[in-house]
């Protein structure tokens, strides 16, 4: 397969500020590579050097095997989608999307079939000659991104393009960026702060933590074995108990992250015996918070040494079921659910 | 009490009193100038009578055939438009180069551009002259236009920079990451963006030239300006009415390119559309 | 020529910092030498002094003149002059404008505000001068105030008010009243638009907080309103207060024969030569500036701007 994009020993510093720690990362063709992690976390500067708005200090940046470490951003073959949108306000649709086009010194009848071509994917047809002004934010966010696939780039950056739409909104365009990676097989290298989003968008994920890339792997991998407590805690809901207490409760010489989802709450005798002691890990714990969410219940439970669990049960068809606080309950999970952390 | 009494508060309506104080001060600040308006019709040439005892329209032809009315009014305009010109060229380049980069002694620098405006314009007036005595340059237009484009520059920088500001960073990036280099970005994003802001703070040069007396008393030599013209006249009147008329053209000089400076610059803030 | 400016693109792209220079390097020089440069010569005179006999300047470092600036009563009177009249002047449009100010933020459509920012700016498009002369007209014996207290009998008022010690004078355009109206007029729109701009930042949702805590209309304006206010006020003041110190026009063509800084430099400099003190006189509202602003941005008057 074919490397699309190579980071080698990418290092960036703002002043005593280190943005990017030694990083390093492939991306393969066709890819759709996420980049996670908390605001400040590296990942913008990250995708800034890839397109050359940043020269990193020292490091490579190759794209389809050739280096452009050098090169500046208006010579290289990637696209981004910028946060904001960067429209430019004093043109119109037509002209925002087409500037690619005219810098290249297109003129003509076909330009702008290639430009009515690109509207018609992104579904605004008709609304060329609106200006930036005159557009809702999810549109604008179409304008952006069809401005960058008018050139039928290799490899397309986006840093965090759907970050101001509503929810409904977002969930739809996540489809919709989806079916147009596939549909142009680009290489998308994507930018976000929620979790989810990359987890449901990507085919890996990398994730930023202070500069540093904490752990490069599939969404599910990543989400079922984290590397380090700070993987696990931002991906999804987890309860972690750190070395001391899993010593202490569990007799487990490492720190230790278990999923809410995985947790039973065994709530009458006849189901303490019904389970297998030597698979499971059991303790006590009293309920501090029970949360209604929709298809199931988030319930916190404090147990021995100043430890929390999360636990979603299931409501399966019983709606109205809920948990009073200072319930005592016994709750266990499997042992091989259990994922070791380096701490 | 400024406001009504009731036991609702509605933001929305204001107590009397206020609105008296309000109207009153409006008042203040426009009847002076409506007053001016109203003495260049007047037929008493000799004292500022009011009421006018009659009304007539001679003075503006009196003014029209005045040739060193028109001398002054050439003059000004010809250092208008230069000093506009100088200041527009100067005060767009310090905009561009300051409205975002932080670095050591820039506080310094923008407190040094700001300081033509600043400071009294006797100071500016003064210290220019000596300067240009020691110099050996003798007074001229040019030496008036070097001091008017010094302290107009300000009023550009500061229009561009505010345009600057608002503008998204990510434009020229934008711009770049869609094959442009640097002149196709400069011409086709960065010049069409501030064109605007540009007009507005040349107006504003322009009108603040056209008005200026203080700095230009000290850097001209035998020329007459229409301000200085104007100036004359306050300290020795002759015939009142006709300083009127040339006041309510002053007037409407300074005004106009205000006016259509503010108007872009309002127009402008509409279509911002960069941003979420 | 594509080759040209694609190397030159390639250039500033790996040196960000050149296009910052050349920029810059054009304004700075022009104002670095002419402007600094020239102002610093002049107000380095006041170091220099004016030998009595011969009137010539002596380039010799001494505090003479400074001395003698704040020695002579004379002088010592047009500085606390100068300084008085700023204060009032400052005080009365803050009063004055105060009002505009808060109606303009608090209690109009947008569609007024612009229409309300037009009017209030009108003036100030208007030649500085013309509005200097209109008061000329107004404050004359025969022009319009005059009229108007002849109309309502109270011609004994006025001749009152004239009469007061130190503020009165012969006719309304030749006395400090006068001065004090006609600065104010002329500086109030500085002072009008920093106070909007601060009411305007204060949440509506303050005012409800305050209503909602107890206080009633009177307290949330003393306690709640007007300290937030106070930023837009000094911000203003800096404005009337540095704007009066400076001018000499205006006590030139409605003032008594006192003299104010402004004047006092203008004369100075002029048939007497004398640089060093016109500089000493210079350097005043100067500093009395700097340590204005300085307390005034302490009190956060520069978030108003």
């Amino acid at each position: 397969m074919l490397k699309a994009l190579n980071l080698k020993n990418i290092n960036k510093s703002y002043g005593l500020i280190k943005a990017l720690d030694n990083i390093d990362f492939t991306v393969n063709d066709g890819e759709f590579f996420s980049l996670l992690g908390p605001s400040g976390s590296g990942k913008t500067t990250c995708l800034k050097v890839i397109a050359g708005f940043e020269a990193p200090d020292n490091g490579n940046v190759s794209i389809f095997e050739e280096d452009v470490t050098n090169i500046p951003p208006f010579k290289r073959h990637v696209n981004t989608v910028f946060q904001d949108y960067a429209l430019f306000p004093h043109m119109n649709v037509r002209q925002n999307v087409g500037y690619s086009l005219k810098v290249q010194k297109m003129k003509g009848p076909s330009m702008n079939r290639k430009i009515d071509d690109i509207l018609e994917i992104v579904n605004l047809t008709g609304y060329d000659l609106r200006k930036p002004s005159e557009l809702s934010g999810g549109q604008r966010q179409r304008v952006a991104l069809a401005r960058s696939l008018i050139n039928k780039p290799k490899i397309l950056l986006l840093d965090e393009p759907l970050g101001a739409l509503d929810l409904k909104l977002r969930e739809k365009m996540q489809v919709e960026l989806k079916n147009i990676q596939r549909q142009f097989k680009i290489t998308f290298i994507y930018v976000t702060h929620d979790q989810q989003e990359a987890l449901s968008m990507s085919d890996r994920i990398a994730v930023f933590n202070n500069g540093k890339i904490e752990q490069i792997d599939t969404p599910a991998n990543i989400y079922s074995k984290p590397i380090n407590s700070f993987v696990a805690e931002f991906i999804g809901t987890t309860s972690i108990f750190n070395k001391d207490s899993a010593m202490k409760l569990f007799n487990i010489d490492k720190a230790f992250s278990v999923r809410p989802e995985n947790i039973i709450i065994i709530e009458t005798e006849k189901d303490l015996a019904a389970i297998d002691k030597k698979q499971y890990f059991i303790t006590n714990g009293t309920i501090v918070d029970c949360q209604f969410q929709g298809s199931h219940l988030k319930i916190s439970y404090a147990i021995d040494n100043n430890c929390k669990l999360s636990v979603f049960k299931s409501l399966e068809g019983n709606i109205n079921q809920k948990y009073d606080i200072n319930t005592k309950h016994t709750i266990a999970w499997k042992r091989i659910d259990i994922t070791t952390l380096n701490e | 009490m400024l406001f009504r009494k009731g036991t609702i508060n509605r933001l929305n309506q204001a107590g009397l009193g206020l609105r008296f104080g309000a109207i009153a001060g409006l008042l203040f600040l426009h009847i002076p100038l409506l007053l001016i308006i109203l003495y260049a019709f007047t037929t008493e040439d000799k004292s500022y009578q009011f009421p006018p005892p009659g009304y007539t329209l001679k003075w503006f032809e009196v003014v029209l055939n005045r040739q060193d009315i028109w001398d002054a009014v050439s003059l000004s305009m010809q250092v208008a438009i230069t000093s506009t010109f100088l200041a527009i060229i100067l005060g767009t380049l310090a905009a561009g180069a300051l409205y975002k980069t932080s670095f050591f002694g820039k506080s310094s620098i923008t407190i040094l551009i700001i300081l033509p405006i600043a400071l009294p314009g006797i100071i500016t007036g003064i210290s220019l002259r000596s300067t240009f005595g020691v110099l050996g340059i003798p007074f001229s237009t040019w030496t008036i236009i070097i001091g008017h484009a010094t302290f107009c520059m300000v009023v550009v920088y500061n229009n561009v920079v505010a345009r600057l500001r608002r503008t998204s960073p990510n434009l020229i990036q934008a711009s770049m990451d869609l094959g442009a280099n640097n002149l196709q970005t400069f011409f086709y994003v960065i010049l069409p963006n501030m064109g605007t802001a540009i007009l507005a703070g040349g107006m504003l040069a322009f009108a603040l030239s056209f008005d200026e007396v203080i700095v230009t008393t000290f850097t001209s030599g035998q020329q007459t300006t229409l301000p200085i013209w104007m100036f004359s006249e306050l300290i020795r009147p002759r015939q009142r009415p006709i300083t009127n008329v040339v006041a309510v053209f002053m007037m409407f000089i300074t005004f106009i390119p205000i006016v259509f400076a503010s108007y872009m610059a309002s127009k402008t803030s509409e279509s911002e559309g960069s941003t979420k | 020529m594509n080759k040209l400016l694609d190397s030159f693109s390639n250039f500033t792209y790996r040196n960000k910092n050149f296009i910052f220079l050349s920029f810059l390097i054009v304004p700075l020089l022009w104002l670095g030498i002419v402007y600094l440069g020239s102002l610093l010569i002049f107000l380095g005179h006041s170091f220099f002094h004016l030998d009595g006999f011969t009137g010539q300047i002596v380039y010799e470092f001494s505090f003479k003149t400074l001395t003698e600036l704040f020695s002579s009563p004379a002088n010592i009177d047009i500085l606390i002059r100068t300084v008085g009249l700023a204060t009032c002047v400052t005080i009365g449009s803050a009063i004055i404008g105060f009002p505009i100010a808060y109606y303009m933020a608090k209690f109009t459509s947008p569609k007024v505000k612009i229409f309300l920012f037009i009017a209030i700016m009108l003036p100030l498009w208007s030649s500085y001068l013309v509005r200097v002369y209109s008061w000329k007209l107004i404050l004359a014996k025969e022009g319009i105030i005059n009229w108007f207290f002849e109309k309502l009998n109270l011609e004994w008022l006025l001749d009152t008010i004239l009469s007061t010690p130190i503020i009165g004078g012969p006719s309304l355009s030749i006395s400090y009243i006068g001065m004090f109206l006609v600065f104010t007029y002329i500086w109030l729109p500085f002072m009008i638009l920093p106070i909007q701009a601060s009411l305007e930042r204060v949440p509506n949702s303050l005012i409800n907080a305050s209503h909602d805590l107890g206080a009633n209309k009177r307290q949330t304006f003393y306690k709640v309103i007007l300290p937030l206010a106070l930023p837009g006020i000094i911000a203003g003041s800096i404005f009337t207060f540095s704007l009066t110190l400076g001018d000499y026009i205006i006590p030139y063509i409605i003032g008594t024969s006192k003299f104010f800084i402004g004047q006092a430099v203008y004369t100075h400099q002029g048939t007497a030569g004398n640089i060093p003190l016109a500089a000493a006189f210079s350097l005043v509202p100067i500093m009395v500036m700097v340590v204005y602003i300085y307390f005034a941005k302490r009190m956060g008057a520069f978030n108003a701007l």
